[in-house]
């Protein structure tokens, strides 16, 4: 008997975790964030209940930040899906005007995203939502568990995590606690490419190289996406070649210079890539362990 | 990575192409602080080309900055997690690694040694194809690598390697090599591992790791990378007959009904006749249902949906089986349990067990035995604490179906519940049903009395009121079960009078009668403390032989006798009945203390004075009593 590949037994593993977490939960619920791994989630989840829709609608935490093209993405999958997206604008970020140029990367993200989703989830009561991190994008990750308890105040214990045994999760919690699911916990960087590229997975056209007006600024290569971004003195855009490893809000996302046009292309740059696909976050850089900071606080 | 290929676009197809038919090995690590795990990882990562230019700056700079030899990796380093465990300098829980070579993908498992390893390190194993034991060959085997050894065997990895490493410490030494590997194999055998492979290894060094070394021209076997890019992945035939459990039925629509789940057993083929368990009914598979299209076959590790010829009633929690070889169904099992949890094992408790997608009530019986990991002795054990393991019987509300885990690990394995705290408490092996269960007949069960009285929260005992008529045995016993209920205990009153209207009205006054009367309530009450009560028998029962019965009949220490010591001129001036008014005029025949004996108690446990103290202070008496020896304590 044939074993089966990496990809097929991350495939059946992912849809073994979404099905579980569906059949256990009340009120489920995909993060969807528009990147390359959610695009990878909601094609397993097309899969994992088909020829059922996915029961459970989408959820897109908005910081209104992100890439256009990521919203024409975003409407033209739901549309072709036929899935229900929920969109949630933190009201009081809109209201103070939340921007990443006066309020900083570390109030911008935990404004617009950390307690946005906090609101989105107690406000549609929903009991379950699925993310689609991974272990391998970060240290603290390594031992987050793929079922994630987290309290009535989405607060994240890492010492009160549950053992996670053989495929038994446990996904048992009291009134108004939560859990949070990622099916792609076992998946690496290069498998999700490889798995857009061997399924031919729609993905945002910004993780493809073409010429885009970038400014450099603390080091990274920033995109100007549109009229808002603040130009600094002596700072003028200047069309490069560049793609994005991971995508979020276009001023705290950093673009990689690339030619690589089509998804094989990308491939062959990540088997020479030699810095890590986070460095792209401007986010990770605020303070050692921020990542670890932001969960404890509800981030994803 | 070295073996990139030609840029031109077909060649890159064709790398792709071979990249996608890698497979994926699990393995497990295990090893204490000082056996160098983490530098093997840091290593393995390291060597697989793994580590991206910042990752390899922050850990030239890390290991600057924590003292490393000048120029020096400490791989160790990279596998660093937690902020709060960097804080503490422990490590808290299983980490998982990923690398990957041109063969395969690999994810580690890496579960650090402290005093949590039990439950990490059974954790980490339940999902391993293989494990990598790492001994430092200037100590050879340790109490530790015995303990790894074992839990490796207990949770079923067939296939381990034995990294004897820090091999530059003892000069690359052959003979050190060969004792350790001949007294390991000793050991192994004895422990049912039997596919081993001994490494002679360095990680700091990076001896036989993914190179051959130099070092060692004696060794002839694989080095560690080569080894795990070639070690057989456990198949499905492996895991036996086909065994599917449900997750989720799949019903778009009322045309449509699909049952979804991730195959852990066997293949399934279209045509296949399949049985469904618990419940026993057969069908057809229809059709194998992807959204990629239909298949004709699939094997285990593939998650499908299955349709079936027939209409037959199936659920979330049923599993499908191959119908000529079906898994067993039973509620009744002996077991080998780990428990994960600081709350101790309360034997009796309600729990829950979640086994494949069916989750259902349990209660445990106090462990037949638990195993010093470290020794591998059996020790007598009255409950589990974290960290140990023992050999239980589980009594479930109702049948499963499973397999051994040593036939199937998905249909033997299962995770325990706390129903209130929703914690993951511990995890188990079925090893097989027990008889009883398989029976028709049900009063052989194991929820004993020790059980019932878990759910009453105190201990069963009998209170066995003795004195003579009109001494105030039935008002005192009436003060102390009141007393008893007003604090939540569990009671039920058996009066000599009551009883003898109903049970006992085919009895008169004789000596055998009344021995007779005595023994039928001796045995009620049993039954009523096996139930986990606390049982007031009120009786004169006069006689000495009858009240030793009936203390024979119950545990040391869950006899009480009552002595309600009134004397005979003071009870028959009460006479609250007129009975020796009527005994006196001979009336009543057999009336004691008038013309039938009564033996007084020569050691009761309580004796009460009604002549100096009244009937409320006689009943705080013999609650203090109860109080005092324990009764109202939790198991």
């Amino acid at each position: 008997m044939r074993a089966l590949t990496h990809l097929q037994r991350l495939e059946a593993e992912s849809i073994d975790i979404m099905r579980e977490a569906v059949a256990e939960s009340e009120r489920p619920v995909m993060l969807y964030s528009i990147g390359k791994d959610s695009s990878v989630m909601l094609h397993l989840a097309a899969k994992a209940f088909y020829p059922s829709k996915p029961p459970f609608p989408l959820l897109h935490v908005d910081t209104t930040w992100k890439f256009r093209e990521m919203y024409e993405f975003r409407d033209l999958r739901v549309r072709q899906l036929g899935m229900e997206l929920i969109v949630h604008v933190n009201p009081e970020a809109l209201r103070l005007g939340v921007n990443p140029f006066t309020h900083g990367s570390a109030v911008h993200t935990d404004i617009w995203k950390t307690q946005g989703l906090k609101q989105a989830l107690d406000k549609h009561g929903f009991d379950l939502a699925f993310g689609g991190a991974r272990r391998d994008e970060e240290k603290s990750r390594a031992k987050e568990r793929i079922f994630s308890f987290r309290s009535a105040q989405h607060r994240w214990d890492p010492k009160m995590q549950r053992p996670e045994l053989w495929r038994l999760y446990n996904a048992r919690k009291n009134k108004g606690e939560s859990i949070r699911v990622f099916p792609l916990s076992n998946w690496t960087e290069l498998d999700i490419w490889e798995y857009i590229y061997v399924e031919r997975i729609p993905i945002v056209p910004l993780y493809l190289a073409q010429p885009r007006p970038v400014v450099q600024r603390d080091g990274a290569l920033i995109m100007v996406d549109d009229q808002r971004m603040p130009l600094n003195a002596g700072e003028t855009p200047v069309l490069k070649s560049v793609r994005f490893r991971t995508l979020g809000c276009y001023p705290l996302t950093g673009a990689v210079e690339s030619e690589a046009a089509t998804l094989a292309a990308i491939i062959e740059e990540m088997l020479l890539a030699t810095t890590s696909e986070r460095q792209g976050r401007v986010i990770d850089f605020d303070s050692s362990g921020s990542m670890e900071k932001k969960k404890l606080e509800g981030y994803f | 990575m070295s073996h990139l290929a030609d840029p031109a676009a077909a060649a890159l197809e064709q790398y792709l192409k071979a990249h996608e038919s890698r497979t994926l090995l699990r393995f497990l690590t295990c090893g204490s602080v000082d056996d160098g795990k983490s530098t093997l990882i840091g290593r393995l990562l390291y060597e697989s080309k793994m580590l991206y230019e910042d990752q390899l700056a922050a850990l030239k700079a890390d290991s600057k900055r924590l003292g490393a030899a000048d120029g020096e990796l400490d791989f160790a380093l990279l596998l660093d997690g937690l902020a709060a465990e960097r804080e503490q300098g422990i490590t808290i829980d299983v980490a998982y690694r990923y690398f990957s070579t041109d063969k395969r993908k690999f994810i580690v498992a890496d579960t650090p040694g402290h005093e949590q390893y039990t439950r990490n390190m059974v954790t980490g194993a339940s999902t391993a194809d293989a494990a990598v034991i790492l001994v430092d060959a200037r100590r050879g085997i340790l109490t530790q690598t015995r303990r790894h050894s074992y839990l490796v065997a207990l949770i079923g990895i067939r296939r381990v390697v034995v990294a004897i490493n820090k091999l530059d410490l003892v000069g690359y030494s052959k003979a050190v090599f060969d004792h350790i590997e001949e007294s390991y194999r000793t050991f192994a055998e004895s422990i049912g591992l039997r596919d081993i492979v001994c490494i002679p290894m360095s990680a700091k060094m990076g001896d036989n790791v993914t190179t051959p070394s130099a070092n060692t021209p004696w060794y002839r076997g694989p080095t560690l990378m080569a080894y795990l890019e070639t070690v057989e992945i456990e198949s499905g035939a492996d895991q036996g007959p086909l065994r599917l459990p449900v997750q989720w039925v799949n019903r778009p629509n009322l045309d449509f009904r699909g049952f979804s789940g991730r195959i852990v057993g066997g293949d399934v083929k279209v045509g296949d006749r399949v049985r469904v368990l618990p419940s026993g009914k057969e069908s057809t598979v229809a059709r194998i249902v992807t959204q990629d299209g239909d298949l004709d076959r699939a094997i285990t590790g593939q998650s499908v949906t299955v349709t079936l010829r027939d209409e037959i009633d199936i659920s979330r929690g049923d599993l499908l089986c191959r119908a000529d070889s079906p898994a067993s169904v039973a509620d009744q099992f002996e077991s080998t349990l780990v428990w994960m949890s600081e709350q101790e094992m309360l034997p009796g408790r309600p729990y829950l067990l979640k086994i494949g997608a069916k989750t259902v009530g349990v209660s445990l019986v106090t462990p037949k035995y638990k195993i010093n990991v470290n020794s591998l002795e059996r020790l007598a054990a009255k409950t589990l604490h974290l960290n140990e393991i023992g050999i239980c019987n589980l009594n479930l509300d109702q049948p499963i179906a499973f397999d051994p885990y040593q036939g199937n690990r998905d249909t033997g394995g299962f995770i325990l519940i706390d129903r209130f705290s929703n914690e993951t408490i511990g995890a188990g092996l079925l090893h097989f049903a027990l008889r009883r269960s398989q029976n028709v007949h049900w009063q052989a069960i194991e929820i004993n009395k020790q059980a019932h009285a878990l759910l009453m929260g105190h201990k069963p005992c009998v209170l066995w009121f003795t004195g003579l008529s009109g001494a105030g045995k039935s008002t005192i016993a009436n003060l102390v079960e009141k007393r008893l209920h007003a604090l939540g205990r569990h009671t039920y009153l058996l009066d000599g009078d009551n009883v003898r209207h109903g049970l006992n009205k085919d009895l008169g006054f004789t000596e055998a009668d009344r021995v007779e009367n005595i023994r039928r309530v001796a045995e009620v009450a049993r039954l009523m403390a096996d139930a986990g009560l606390i049982v007031l028998v009120s009786f004169i029962s006069p006689f000495r032989a009858e009240r030793r019965m009936a203390r024979g009949l119950l545990q040391p220490g869950e006899f009480c006798e009552v002595f309600v010591d009134t004397p005979i001129a003071v009870a028959e001036e009460r006479d609250p009945k007129g009975l020796y008014k009527k005994a006196r005029r001979g009336e009543l025949q057999n009336f004691t203390g008038i013309d039938s004996p009564y033996e007084p108690p020569e050691q009761p446990e309580v004796k009460v004075d009604t002549t100096v103290c009244s009937a409320e202070d006689a009943a705080e008496i013999i609650v203090a009593h109860l109080r005092a020896t324990g009764v109202f304590d939790p198991l």
